[in-house]
């Protein structure tokens, strides 16, 4: 007993049993004294903020007005800044440049024909890594043509060519201006901690109302959302260009400024091509998301078929986004691993043969496809759809293995979701803000434990507690099932390299899949409910877990297991008291990580029927509440930071005592 | 003949901690104790330097002694706390941003430890680097940075990038940057502390071919004392941020300020050190082997000393100073002076 109280374990056992007693008794307690307020946070005690915050919004649209203009002039000019190059893309690649409107309209010049687009791709493929590369590009807007998904594809690709560049740029300049001024970085610190844990659907409804439906919007939901992460490793690469380079420069007599670009900036580049690789990535999932605000293309063509319950025709979107994924993912990668090579000598035509062949083909193919149409666009006749036949094997799947799928999705649900429900939603708000201040005290200060107090009164008192039980009960069961698988596979990764390269090749893919997707299978399989969004985050954030496992135990110094192995431990005791321990704080991130993203993906599985915030969120979004939207949305972010903190610290608790 | 001062450093101090600046113009000159009590840090304490045209003035010390961040102070890559450097006569520190980075681009050239090569860069184009940032056109600054590539050996690799060459070629192209503006005053940060000791053994001697080539002023950075005896012409002892003595390599030899600077100088092979000049004893016959002159180390000279029953006259300006002994050589040798 002593050992117990020693180790802190009693306070723990304590909250616990506390907890378990008020959840299961509440009920009986209201009813004995008549208490209601036990188990439902007094109605008059409520904020009411999501009202006052779409009051705000409307104000702000209808008349709000600065000196010269009016807000509604500055959002019609923002959109009409980003309206132009977008038209210009979907011109460039779907619609053809045209002059003069609706009857009268005459086509100057065709938009790029589908072989000119492949062979670009190629080429920049070519040009990023080698001709593996290239031939893999090549072969996914391949697939585009021949599924016939080319035309909603080419719409996504049109959206990330303006986003991209965007999330990039403003990203890159936010990052530099808080590598130079401190009060920028300290200011920027919690609105990009915010921007990252607001689920995606909360901010869509204030978009939704300042742009209105349709690409812009949906547009700017991308950028904000692809954005944080460029600024993040943009002050972090910045910061970790060695002291010596700069003070190179400054001998060399370079100005702020040259400092900044011929110094700073060059030597970062590699490490900001992996912020480009994310934003394209996370503009990529986001762009399907926002085909419900008016995006269009693949996710909107998924969209459409989950709603009409088309399995073949969503699965066939479905696959295509994966693909593109696929593309867009392993050439942005190469561009972050360039090495600088010797340039080519020679006349221009030399020096740059792959844009010189590759222009050759757009014009040869421009003008071979104003007398062969098969050139200019790929002809509906070749191509081929999976739809019937994804179908069909969906329906002898459920018919050959309805019973077990049910069979496996009662047992969870009886002996794991339920009984979790039930406690989560038993605790009574009150005691609830208690015990997560007290969690919060106990592994982070008086500070987080009164954050976490905070935060949480923010939801009971927003009227949103019973559903942020059900996230948080759906989100803790997903976490643990994912790291219950996600550990192992990460030590069987790390143990026997030959496997982890396949598990870790299979994670990076995963993760590479836009959060949409993962909705597809598990909603065909288990139709909708609890059970159905758990598996889909489940895989959604499975990958983490497995790789923080992974890279946690290969990071053991070689001398300590050297070290075991001479006092004679057998294999199972070194990975069980050498590399486990040491490993504890990897193991805490990839958690930290696996929450993160479950908590973002449980927002989404809104659109399978859950009962949680994120439904609440969505439902705001298809009424365009925006107050109710952005206060259910800044709960699943209140939820996301107090995780995200208790986790941090105490995985910092495990480093220090470690010595790491 | 004195030769003149290019620069000099009078009572430079850097605190690091908690109110730094205001710290010492209350307590002019505090002592280690003082300043742990008020939980600074002295990286460098009331420095006194004076850096004469033409020498090779070397700072040496261990790893967080003070001496990189004295010649960060030197150069103002660091903001001293106090004190004043002159620069041609002209103080440092009371340059505005502009003048500095004039001054930079003409008159001063740096090395560092870890070669601090843009990675984005040629060799051509980083040696031209410091060119370019001036504006001098392409063609101009790629002709100079040719001559310099020469200069270090790098022929025939000017568009290599950097990851393709090993750690002593890089650091020529290092060398190479430092000098293609001809700087009157070149800082060495650490050059070949980065390297294997048989490429910074031949790293040294390249140093010294273009010295000899150059006649730069030199203000050189080691950790290393054999390092420092073999090039200098003279060699400034830090510990804890105070430097505890400025002197030639002999003189630190043969009269260590400190018993510290003796810890040093115990293992040093004295007869690569010592002149004839200062062992020299007064004459006490006629009969002389031959003649030796007063700078010619020790360690040059024994063969021919030792081999010999009679003295060798010591030379100075034409005229003898004294003798040596085949005892005096031995003695030198086996450490008894």
């Amino acid at each position: 007993m002593r050992r117990l109280a020693k180790s802190g374990y009693v306070f723990w056992i304590a909250l616990f049993a506390i907890t378990w007693a008020l959840s299961t008794f509440s009920f009986a307690l209201y009813k004995a004294l008549d208490a209601r307020w036990i188990i439902r946070f007094p109605k008059q005690w409520q904020l009411e903020l999501d009202g006052k915050i779409s009051t705000f919004l409307d104000w702000l649209v209808e008349s709000a007005g600065f000196y010269f203009f009016s807000f509604r002039d500055l959002t019609r000019a923002i959109a009409a800044v980003i309206e132009a190059p977008y038209q210009f893309f979907r011109n460039l690649l779907i619609e053809g440049f045209s002059s003069g409107i609706g009857e009268t309209a005459t086509q100057i010049l065709p938009s790029l024909s589908w072989i000119a687009v492949i062979v670009c791709v190629t080429a920049i493929g070519r040009y990023a890594r080698n001709w593996k590369l290239a031939g893999l590009v090549g072969a996914c807007f391949l697939y585009l043509a021949v599924f016939g998904q080319w035309e909603s594809a080419m719409i996504t690709l049109a959206s990330i060519l303006i986003a991209v560049p965007i999330g990039v740029v403003g990203g890159g300049f936010l990052g530099i201006a808080a590598y130079r001024f401190e009060w920028v970085n300290r200011a920027l610190r919690p609105i990009l901690d915010l921007m990252q844990t607001v689920p995606v659907f909360a901010y869509l409804v204030p978009i939704l109302i300042l742009f209105g439906f349709g690409p812009v919007a949906a547009l700017v939901a991308t950028v904000i959302y692809a954005m944080p992460p460029m600024v993040r490793i943009t002050i972090i690469s910045l910061q970790s260009v060695p002291d010596e380079l700069l003070e190179a420069g400054r001998m060399a007599g370079c100005t702020q400024r040259q400092i900044m670009w011929k110094v700073l900036v060059p030597s970062a580049t590699p490490t900001l091509m992996v912020g480009v690789n994310q934003v394209i990535m996370l503009s990529l999932n986001m762009v399907i998301i926002a085909s419900m605000i008016g995006a269009g293309g693949l996710g909107f063509d998924v969209l459409a078929s989950l709603r009409r319950l088309d399995i073949g025709g969503g699965i066939e979107a479905g696959l295509a986004i994966v693909v593109m994924a696929i593309a867009l993912d392993r050439a942005s990668q190469a561009f972050a691993e360039r090495k600088y090579q010797a340039a080519l000598t020679g006349n221009f035509f030399q020096r740059h043969p792959l844009a010189v062949s590759a222009l050759l083909v757009v014009l040869g193919t421009s003008a071979l496809g104003v007398v062969i149409p098969a050139i200019q666009t790929y002809p509906d006749s070749w191509s081929v759809t999976t739809g019937p036949f994804w179908t069909d094997a969906m329906k002898w799947v459920n018919i050959n293995f309805f019973d077990a799928f049910e069979a496996i999705k009662v047992v969870i649900l009886q002996w794991l979701l339920l009984p979790v429900k039930g406690f989560f939603s038993g605790i009574p708000w009150a005691w609830g803000i208690i015990a997560m201040g007290l969690i919060g005290w106990r592994v982070g200060g008086w500070t987080l434990g009164l954050m976490a107090v905070l935060m949480m009164a923010f939801i009971a008192a927003s009227g949103l507690w019973a559903k942020a039980m059900v996230t948080i009960y759906l989100c803790g069961v997903s976490v643990f099932i994912a790291t219950v698988i996600g550990i192992p596979l990460g030590i069987w990764a790390a143990e026997k390299p030959r496997a982890g390269k396949i598990i870790l090749g299979f994670m990076d893919t995963l993760q590479t899949l836009p959060s949409f997707v993962y909705l597809i299978p598990v909603i065909m399989l288990f139709r909708v409910g609890d059970f159905s969004a758990m598996i889909a985050v489940v895989l959604y954030a499975l990958a983490p877990a497995v790789r923080y496992a992974a890279h946690g135990l290969r990071e053991v110094p070689e001398q300590i297991i050297e070290a075991g192995l001479m006092a004679g431990c057998t294999p199972r005791q070194i990975l069980r008291r050498i590399k486990l321990p040491l490993a504890t704080p990897h193991l805490l991130l990839g958690l930290n990580q696996t929450t993160m993203l479950a908590l973002s993906m449980l927002v989404i599985t809104a659109l399978v029927g859950t009962r949680d915030l994120g439904q609440e969120v969505y439902i705001a979004l298809t009424k365009a509440n925006a107050g109710a939207g952005i206060v259910a949305g800044l709960s699943v972010a209140f939820i996301a930071i107090i995780a995200d903190r208790v986790v941090n610290a105490l995985a910092e608790k495990q480093r220090k005592r470690l010595g790491l | 003949m004195k030769k003149t001062t290019l620069l000099e450093c009078r009572d430079v101090w850097k605190l690091y901690g908690p109110a730094a600046d205001g710290y010492l113009s209350q307590n002019p000159s505090p002592d280690s104790n003082d300043l742990k009590k008020a939980g600074l840090i002295g990286a460098v304490r009331a420095a006194n330097v004076e850096i004469r045209q033409g020498e090779i003035f070397v700072i040496m010390g261990l790893s967080g002694s003070g001496k990189s961040t004295l010649v960060r102070c030197l150069s103002r890559l660091v903001e001293s706390t106090a004190g004043e450097i002159f620069f041609e006569g002209k103080n440092l520190l009371d340059m505005s941003a502009e003048e500095l980075i004039e001054i930079r681009r003409t008159k001063m050239g740096m090395v560092f430890q870890q070669f601090a090569l843009l990675p984005h860069l040629t060799v051509l184009e980083n040696t031209a680097f410091p060119l370019d940032v001036q504006g001098v056109d392409r063609t101009t600054r790629e002709a100079r940075a040719r001559e310099v590539i020469e200069l270090v050996g790098l022929k025939g690799r000017e568009n290599y990038y950097p990851r393709e060459l090993s750690g002593g070629q890089q650091q020529r192209v290092g060398i190479a940057r430092s000098l293609v503006v001809e700087p009157d005053l070149w800082f060495l940060d650490e050059p070949f502390s980065a390297l294997d000791p048989l490429i910074r053994r031949e790293m040294q001697d390249e140093f010294m071919r273009l010295q000899n080539m150059l006649h730069k002023t030199i203000v050189f950075i080691t950790h290393d004392f054999d390092e420092a005896i073999r090039l200098a012409d003279r060699i400034a002892v830090m510990k804890d941020g105070a430097i505890q003595q400025i002197a030639t390599p002999e003189e630190l030899v043969l009269n260590p300020a400190t018993e510290y600077v003796a810890e040093f100088t115990r293992h040093v092979s004295r007869s690569k050190v010592i002149t004839a000049g200062s062992v020299a004893t007064p004459l006490s016959g006629d009969s002389f082997a031959g003649s030796v002159q007063h700078n010619d180390l020790i360690d040059s000279i024994a063969d021919q000393v030792e081999s010999s029953e009679t003295p060798f006259q010591v030379m100075q300006d034409g005229e003898v100073i004294g003798q040596i002994t085949r005892q005096t050589v031995v003695d030198v040798l086996v450490g008894r002076r």
